[in-house]
């Protein structure tokens, strides 16, 4: 995805490095935003997740451009993978813990009894 | 201003707002997230300082594993004091998240001025003793660079810790067995030589138990990889040996393992393997004239397995860390 060194003019990388790293910085300050104003636990991390994981993946590409090897651009796309699969989760567990512990947020009861953790079990 | 200097003052105006918000913070939960964020921000604050080890670190260890620690003590004072109410399993029964601020323990106003107090003067001759620093001497610097070649390893970090100062880094490793020593020490008796009371359920097709899976062959390789590249490039054994800790962490809370019991020899033998081997070379350099002193020809065998097992004894004093004590009777 990326020409590899001295085929491609310097301030054509930089330019595109400026791009996407903007862009993905717009997708993070809107999943903040999205987590300071929107109404309940669920959609804030509905907005904090999606948005991040984008804005992060925009980050990733445009220092892609910076790069000196694939390997280099390899370990990025990495780093990008394993925080999407972080937050992915996590999400998951946050989401499913709130469910539990805040039965009045309107889920079917049948999401009350998902395990839990036997040291806060009855 | 350059952009430089501006993303500094920045950095250290972010460091001190977080180390505020951590300090003065009135819910202790929202302290621990601002303590894992000040945490994080002093990571970077090293990188630009150009000290990718000590960033490695103090994000792994310093916020990360810190931060699981204070989370699992703040977990454990709200089941006690739950306890003591007699509430304990009232949970989920729509009693809601506005209770969680009466859980939160009180410390006595008292403690906290101590704490102050005591923290101040610290902060104090750290300061006094920085500014004492020449303005422009490079230290040992110049001396590490000249005498590299004999270390054995291509980084100086590497040199310094495990070679020229091995002194330092073989009583790192044993404070860190003592600390779990000391946790283990609050073990009841009864309940002595159990399993530590890490334990969780995880669905066997749910989202923790698939992360469990997929995570450990990665972070494995990852740990591995620090351990390797410590040789000659910024990683080692603490940060290789806190990724595998977390790495088996993740097995265990996924379900696919338990933590192995207080008495079981394998378990005392990994534990004690790093500073063993450790001390073992050790006095087999005293043997031959320097204690610690590593002969040039083997210095980077020496240190490779010193390094592996001093990863294996932190990865499993770290998880038994967090894992804590035996809570209740095994499981049947």
């Amino acid at each position: 995805m990326t020409p590899p060194p001295g085929m491609g003019p310097a301030w054509l990388a930089n330019a595109a490095t400026l791009v996407f790293v903007l862009l993905g910085l717009f997708f993070f300050i809107a999943g903040t935003v999205g987590l300071l104003r929107f109404p309940d636990l669920h959609s804030r991390l509905h907005a904090l997740t999606k948005a991040d994981n984008l804005g992060l993946g925009l980050v990733v590409l445009g220092l892609a451009f910076q790069m000196e090897d694939a390997w280099s651009i390899a370990k990025l796309g990495l780093i990008w993978l394993l925080a999407v699969l972080a937050a992915a989760t996590v999400a998951q567990l946050v989401a499913r813990a709130a469910l539990e512990r805040l039965p009045e947020a309107g889920e079917p009861a049948a999401a009350r009894s998902a395990p839990r953790n036997e040291d806060t079990a009855p | 201003m350059s952009a430089g200097l501006a993303f500094d003052v920045l950095l250290c105006l972010l460091i001190i707002g977080a180390a505020g918000l951590a300090v003065g913070g009135r819910q202790l939960f929202a302290s621990i997230a601002f303590f894992v964020t000040y945490g994080i921000l002093v990571g970077i604050s090293w990188l630009r300082l150009g000290a990718i080890d000590v960033a490695l670190a103090e994000v792994a260890i310093g916020a990360g594993l810190t931060g699981v620690l204070l989370m699992g003590a703040w977990a454990a004072i709200r089941r006690r004091n739950r306890e003591a109410r007699g509430e304990y399993g009232a949970e989920g029964n729509g009693s809601g998240a506005s209770r969680d601020d009466e859980e939160d323990p009180v410390v006595p106003g008292g403690r906290k001025l101590a704490a102050a107090v005591v923290c101040g003067v610290l902060a104090g001759l750290l300061a006094a003793a920085i500014l004492t620093l020449p303005g422009e001497a490079s230290g040992l610097l110049p001396r590490v660079t000249e005498r590299l070649g004999d270390s054995g390893v291509g980084n100086p970090v590497t040199a310094v810790l495990l070679n020229f100062r091995a002194y330092d880094t073989l009583m790192e490793s044993i404070v860190l067995l003592m600390a779990l020593i000391a946790v283990w020490t609050l073990t009841p008796r009864e309940l002595w030589g159990g399993e530590p009371g890490l334990r969780q359920h995880a669905r066997g097709d749910g989202v923790l138990a698939t992360f469990g899976k997929l995570l450990p062959p990665l972070g494995v390789l990852v740990a591995m990889y620090l351990v390797w590249a410590g040789a000659d490039r910024p990683g080692g054994a603490f940060q290789g040996g806190t990724v595998l800790a977390a790495v088996w962490l993740m097995v265990v809370m996924a379900g696919m393992a338990r933590v192995p019991r207080q008495s079981s020899p394998a378990l005392r033998l990994a534990l004690v393997a790093g500073p063993a081997v450790f001390l073992g070379v050790g006095l087999a350099g005293a043997g031959f004239g320097v204690f610690l002193g590593l002969p040039v020809e083997f210095a980077k065998t020496l240190i490779l397995a010193i390094e592996l097992a001093l990863t294996l004894s932190i990865a499993v004093t770290l998880a038994l860390l967090v894992a804590g004590v035996p809570t209740a009777r095994e499981r049947p």
